[in-house]
């Protein structure tokens, strides 16, 4: 199960001045189970304040996130994350990297290096097994991070534009086996971006957030079947209405 | 890495070359110029020092003496200026509370505590220890400081979201390699402080051996040209730090890094 109920969720910074920043208005969205939502949103509109809160690094003002039944309090193995900048321990080999969350459970040697393995295979990235993160590409570092964060089978994965450090080209390559994982672990998946053409391709939902302060303006079914063709009519479709309504009413600069 | 050996070598070549010039001017200079061993022994003077040294078979006791009072000082600086430095790094008020301090004590020169370390020691190989403790433990807990200080937030936050979240677990698994790079510089800067403040801490006759103790010796006695033997043997020890961190702990504990730098 991974089935995510945020309530009138509120989070504001205290400004240098005094004063408050908010940065999240009462923000409400049910995520159901291995549903795969993509939240769109430009720099600055909150996307990331608000995984952080799912996360459980940070702690909302006020508002509840309630995962299968249970608050949201704290980081927690459940949910998984995968972050914006490389986040990788350098000192660390790849397989070691991935088996870090079991090692912190206490999961025995040999048992953590054969799950560490599964997950290696599932990224594709079995003959890198024993390199330094500093040796791999862009792509390939967030891989073994998709492969670490899953490696402790959390039910809702958490993706903080993950790939927007990487060109085009990998960028389109790791959606498409991102989609592939997903068919494969069936996760509920959060995935931030500011690309709406990332978000057409992904998604089920797309949730458009209008920024300053962070409110959901849309929210967008993508029904699109898949798999999704970038080049096709009905994509490019999708893809305008989205960007029609951002532009009508989220005002996004 | 082909290109790169064959460049080494090259080097190599050109700065045995500096030696070797470097041998013989000072030989010229010696011999020709000054005709004074006292001002200046030569080269060769140098080594037949050596030679009868050697035949005296003191060398070794007093490296050995020397590599002893350096341990005890080291190994001090180690275990109290890597305790304070992870302290400091990881919590602010550690931080606010042993920095003004520090930075009191800091700036008074090792060999200003000479007074002291006589007093509160005698003359042992704990006081020529404490002079070393007292050059080598401050670049370690800075050293330290400064590395647990820039361990990227997002290692940190990376590894509570995989369930590392006590604070031991955090410095031991997380906060600790991350800051290895610096603990490394600052270990060895230390060494190479400490080296220096040898020979004044054997200065004062802690000791019946000592490569510092010989010096000072051979000085009073004006035989020069065993001086220059022991500032030798001082100079190719601390060298030998020098390439055991280049060599070793680089190689083997940080080879993580290699790629990363440049």
């Amino acid at each position: 199960m991974g089935k995510l109920e945020i309530r009138n969720l509120n989070q504001s910074f205290r400004k240098d001045d005094g004063s408050d920043l908010v940065v999240l208005d009462q923000i409400s969205l049910d995520v159901e189970d291995k549903e795969f939502v993509c939240i769109l949103g430009s720099s600055g509109c909150g996307k990331t304040t608000l995984l952080r809160l799912i996360a459980g690094l940070d702690e909302a003002q006020s508002g509840s996130i309630v995962l299968d039944g249970e608050e949201i309090r704290g980081t927690s193995s459940k949910v998984g994350m995968v972050f914006q900048e490389y986040s990788l321990f350098p000192w660390r080999t790849v397989i070691d990297n991935i088996a870090f969350g079991l090692q912190m459970q206490g999961v025995p040697l040999d048992e953590r290096i054969r799950v560490a393995e599964h997950y290696l295979k599932l990224v594709n990235l079995t003959q890198f097994r024993n390199s330094y993160p500093a040796e791999l590409s862009g792509g390939m570092r967030q891989r073994v991070a998709v492969a670490r964060a899953l490696a402790l089978d959390p039910v809702l994965l958490l993706m903080d534009e993950p790939f927007g450090a990487l060109d085009a080209q990998t960028r389109n390559m790791l959606q498409k086996e991102l989609l592939e994982i997903w068919e494969k672990t069936k996760k509920t998946i959060v995935f931030i971006t500011h690309s709406v053409d990332e978000a057409v391709y992904l998604a089920d939902r797309i949730i458009v957030l209008s920024p300053r302060p962070g409110r959901i303006c849309q929210i967008f079914p993508a029904d699109l079947k898949r798999p999704r063709d970038r080049t096709s009519v009905e994509f490019a479709q999708v893809r305008r209405q989205v960007l029609d309504l951002i532009g009508q009413h989220c005002s996004i600069q | 890495m082909g290109r790169d050996n064959r460049k080494n070598r090259k080097n190599r070549w050109l700065g045995l070359l500096a030696i070797v010039i470097a041998l013989a001017v000072w030989q010229f200079i010696a011999v020709v110029i000054i005709r004074y061993p006292f001002i200046l022994p030569a080269p060769t003077d140098v080594f037949a020092a050596f030679v009868s040294l050697v035949q005296q078979g003191t060398i070794l006791l007093d490296i050995e003496a020397s590599l002893i009072h350096f341990a005890v000082g080291l190994g001090m600086a180690l275990l109290i200026g890597i305790p304070i430095g992870i302290l400091m790094g990881w919590d602010r008020r550690f931080d606010d509370f042993f920095d003004p301090l520090i930075e009191l004590l800091r700036p008074i020169p090792p060999l200003a505590w000479i007074p002291f370390a006589i007093i509160w020691f005698g003359l042992t190989a704990s006081a020529a220890g404490f002079i070393i403790f007292v050059g080598a433990v401050f670049p370690i807990i800075i050293n330290t400081y400064s590395g647990f200080r820039g361990v990227p937030r997002v290692f940190v936050e990376a590894a509570k979201m995989l369930g590392c979240t006590k604070s031991r677990d955090l410095i031991r698994y997380i906060a600790f390699p991350a800051a290895l790079p610096s603990v490394a510089a600052g270990i060895r800067i230390a060494t190479g402080v400490g080296w220096m403040c040898l020979v004044a801490a054997e200065l004062f006759g802690v000791s019946n051996y000592g490569l510092g103790q010989k010096l000072w010796f051979f000085y009073s006695l004006h035989q020069m040209d065993s001086v220059v033997v022991y500032m030798i043997i001082l100079g190719l020890i601390g060298l030998v730090f020098d390439m055991i961190f280049r060599y070793y702990i680089d190689r083997h504990f940080l080879k993580w890094r290699i790629g990363e730098v440049a």
